[in-house]
């Protein structure tokens, strides 16, 4: 579905991504993960075409710049990291405009399907009740939801997230991978996600991506690409040992 | 599911409408001279139909040469500037976006006054030429802004633009008080193009107005979508498919032209843009299928009380227009950064 080659971001001349190359397919969950500063969540950035880069990104064997950006929009979607609101939007006025991808002209109007897409939406994150509530007025945890349904609304092949649950408690961490877990049932569909917590990118996904200093330490399957050779060679540290006593304080 | 609609409702329209009306033919009665109301709809109507205006009626001319077309002006001046301002603090998710605290409306004053002083001219259309030195200067400076601002901090805080705004505004009235001073006898007075003022507008400048509200504010309402998707964020809009280059292109194309037209009309008239949109979307909420329409009646409302008050608070005398607005703008400037900030800190 889609497929990265050669992706190169560059600030200035500092090489923030160098020479990533991956692909995805239907049904995968691909967990990008690596220390802070690694290049991770500009590889979102650059493939959701939200900064320049080199190299390409194909969608469908097809170049993603030759798409018009509603064509894009709906084979892709993004969550970013945070959102932050300026201005009073209602909750039911944010998770609609996800639905524009599907009407971009400016006389295109609402249509039947749209609505279902948009209760469905609502439906599947259970944000039914704050509907008519400002997004000013809501938790992290209840904004980042907001911008899920809104995906969900918007119906994509792809979804990327970039660290979609940052900042979030626990129990919203476990709501927001199982749904995703969930919307990835349907055949079809494939997941991005980028991840810094080891245990839930084990947790969720099947294949995994080892970013270091923006290169590629590993690539494949999950449990093959966190091995400890990998980890203690990326993070500096004896990666399963930590992993091991923090549990064990749980017991 | 009961469908929710978004936009303006009729009867909401019909409401701002009246408003507006009411607004109008009191200010077109009240004046050096006040008319009866009953005498505004003759006059008014006699002459649409070209009935002769009875004799017992006092002073027809003044308000039909003079009044009439000068509240009209205040009117279309209004509501383009407010819209304006409505589009901008969208586009740029920044409540204390404007064409006076961007410099916007500074620059279009200079483009006019260069224009005038060194009499660039359209062949046919005379004072076209001012009015797109307006424009092209409107537009540049929103760029060079709006570069500027990236270039310092790239998630555009509201603090940046407002301060490059400042810099850019001080910058551009030093240039434009040079050229009025080697220029006095063809360029109007510096408080003109730094306070405003309609005392002038006859009815040629009405309809040009009117043609571009239709043509400029009639492109940024039909970008309400749009603009929904930036005020919310510039990264989210992209993601769900907006063509962010092109839809903040057009909005900054469809802004200068207005500003432009508006100030080589009337000057430019500052912190209209400013005010309206913020006490609109009070009552609309920030949806701007909802907060565009009704910026566009409150702007003219506004502007044209803003107006009434400079005309007769100290008659005979005077005041320029841009003395009132910028008098309620800027302490409403002032409560909606401290407001806005309270809450970033909080």
């Amino acid at each position: 579905m889609l497929e990265v080659k050669n992706l190169k971001v560059r600030y200035g001349n500092l090489t923030i991504v160098d020479d990533v190359s991956f692909s995805i397919n239907e049904g995968q969950w691909l967990m990008i993960v690596g220390p802070n500063g690694a290049g991770k969540s500009t590889i979102i950035r650059a493939v959701s075409q939200g900064a320049p880069y080199t190299g390409e990104v194909f969608l469908y064997d097809k170049k993603i710049e030759e798409y018009k950006p509603y064509e894009r929009a709906r084979i892709i979607g993004v969550l970013a990291q945070s959102n932050y609101v300026n201005y009073p939007f209602t909750v039911r006025e944010v998770i609609r405009l996800g639905r524009y991808a599907y009407a971009p002209g400016i006389f295109s109007r609402q249509s039947e399907e749209d609505e279902r897409y948009i209760s469905e939406a609502i439906e599947m994150t259970g944000l039914g009740s704050l509907l008519n509530k400002s997004v000013l007025t809501l938790s992290g945890g209840e904004l980042q939801r907001v911008f899920l349904a809104q995906l969900f609304a918007q119906n994509p092949r792809i979804l990327l997230l970039d660290e979609p649950t940052n900042h979030l408690d626990l129990l919203y961490q476990k709501q927001v991978f199982a749904l995703i877990q969930d919307w990835l049932k349907t055949p079809g569909r494939a997941v991005v996600s980028v991840v810094h917590d080891l245990s839930l990118a084990r947790a969720y996904g099947r294949q995994a991506l080892l970013l270091d200093k923006g290169k590629i330490k590993a690539l494949g399957d999950i449990d093959e690409v966190l091995n400890p050779k990998n980890l203690d060679m990326v993070y500096s540290m004896d990666v399963y040992a930590w992993m091991r006593s923090k549990l064990e304080q749980w017991r | 599911m009961i469908k929710k609609q978004e936009g303006f409702r009729i009867y909401e329209y019909i409401l701002f409408a009246g408003i507006t009306f009411l607004v109008f033919i009191l200010c077109v009665s009240v004046g050096s001279v006040s008319v009866p109301l009953k005498d505004i709809f003759t006059i008014i109507w006699n002459s649409v139909w070209g009935i002769p205006i009875p004799e017992t009626i006092a002073s027809p001319s003044i308000i039909l040469s003079v009044r009439l077309p000068r509240v009209i002006c205040a009117a279309l001046t209004g509501a383009s500037l407010s819209l304006c301002g409505g589009a901008m603090q969208g586009l740029l998710r920044n409540p204390l976006a404007d064409g006076s605290t961007l410099g916007v409306s500074s620059g279009a004053a200079l483009g006019a006054a260069i224009a005038i002083a060194f009499g660039i001219t359209m062949p046919s259309l005379p004072f076209a030429g001012t009015m797109v030195m307006a424009i092209v200067f409107a537009f540049v400076s929103l760029i060079v802004i709006l570069t500027l601002a990236y270039k310092m901090d790239f998630s555009l805080s509201t603090n940046t633009i407002i301060l490059i705004g400042v810099i850019y505004s001080m910058f551009v009235s030093s240039i434009l008080a040079l050229i009025i001073t080697f220029a006095p006898d063809k360029v109007k007075h510096i408080t003109f193009w730094t306070m405003g003022s309609l005392s002038g507008s006859n009815f040629d400048n009405a309809l040009v107005l009117l043609f571009a509200l239709v043509i400029f504010g009639g492109g940024i309402v039909l970008h309400a979508r749009e603009l929904n998707a930036f005020a919310i964020g510039e990264e989210n809009a992209l993601h769900i498919g907006v063509n962010v280059k092109r839809v903040k292109l057009l909005i900054m194309i469809f802004v200068s032209g207005l500003i432009g037209v508006c100030v080589s009309i009337g000057g430019s008239i500052g912190f209209i843009g400013l005010v309206t949109p913020h006490i609109v979307r009070m009552i609309t909420g920030p949806n701007h299928k909802r907060l565009l329409p009704a910026s566009l009646f409150g702007g003219a409302t506004f502007l044209m009380l803003a107006d009434l008050v400079a005309r007769v608070l100290l008659n005979p005398l005077e005041l320029p227009i841009g003395v009132v607005t910028s008098f309620v703008g800027a302490i409403l400037f002032v409560y909606i950064f401290y407001t806005s900030r309270r809450k970033t800190h909080a």
